[in-house]
């Protein structure tokens, strides 16, 4: 099994030019070549970006027309709106930790 | 039992630096402990699936600290700087670089309070003041990587055991 198929929405937002695709479709949907022609990079480019944006499920793809247009996740970018989300994270989780050591603390303290 | 203690991080558009506060269940001393003791502070100091070690933590002004993060595969992460000032149980102040950047240079100054709060409870407050904005936001914006690599070097290893 390849690691591509699974994605974290945290390594999706990592990127810088993934961010900015994601800014740009915040404000509307658009088809692939769109998003390249916005960003003046490679068509390909843009496809690996958000080929991975899709796998998050940060982003879809619906048909229209002939052509396939982009459109924002709104549930799954909920989470990582907020660009410091992924800093909060790890030191909310380590404070958790920290939490849980301190209750042992206060339980050796205790018994002696 | 009641909902756990919220982080607060601040920054601000055009600042430089970043204030990260959060309140624990246990005296001020005790507090200062777990963030002074390298045997407890090295079982907080990185969340699952990476690993702390300390290398070196000196607990008197002019010396010098230095920990590494440890990935699952091995591959270590390091981080140094010298003890500006050191005030048992109030403040600790430490310069703070992250070798692994590619560009030296790149020192941050670090400001740890701790507070005492009414019913045995302690306030922390870490400042971080970069070099530049641009310094900070890196920071952010990276700040999970290492974790992110280690997670899914987990998760390869669980899925070939399928």
């Amino acid at each position: 099994m390849s690691r591509t198929m699974r994605r974290d929405v945290f390594q999706a937002i990592a990127d810088p030019t993934r961010r900015d695709i994601l800014g740009l479709l915040s404000r509307q949907s658009l088809t692939p070549n769109a998003v390249a022609d916005s960003f003046g990079i490679s068509r390909q480019a843009v496809s690996k970006h958000i080929k991975i944006l899709t796998e998050c499920g940060l982003v879809h793809i619906e048909p229209k027309g002939r052509e396939r247009l982009c459109t924002l996740e709104p549930a799954a970018l909920s989470t990582v709106s907020d660009w410091i989300a992924p800093f909060r994270k790890l030191w909310e989780d380590k404070f958790d930790k920290l939490d849980q050591l301190l209750n042992t603390l206060s339980s050796e303290d205790n018994e002696n | 039992m009641k909902t756990k203690n919220q982080t607060h991080i601040t920054t601000l558009p055009g600042g430089q630096d970043i204030l990260i506060v959060r309140e624990f269940e246990a005296p001020r001393e005790k507090v200062f402990r777990a963030f002074t003791d390298p045997a407890i502070l090295g079982q907080w100091l990185m969340t699952a699936p990476m690993k702390a070690r300390i290398d070196r933590w000196d607990t008197f002004a002019g010396g010098q600290y230095r920990y590494v993060f440890i990935d699952p595969s091995g591959n270590e992460l390091g981080s140094k700087g010298m003890v500006h000032e050191y005030l048992v149980p109030e403040r600790i102040i430490q310069t703070y670089e992250f070798e692994p950047l590619p560009e030296k240079g790149h020192v941050q100054l670090r400001t740890t309070r701790f507070e005492t709060l009414p019913n045995d409870r302690t306030r922390v407050q870490i400042q971080i003041l970069c070099q530049s904005e641009a310094d900070r936001d890196g920071m952010i914006g990276s700040s999970m990587e290492p974790m992110l690599k280690a997670g899914h070097e987990v998760l390869d290893g669980l899925l070939e055991k399928m």
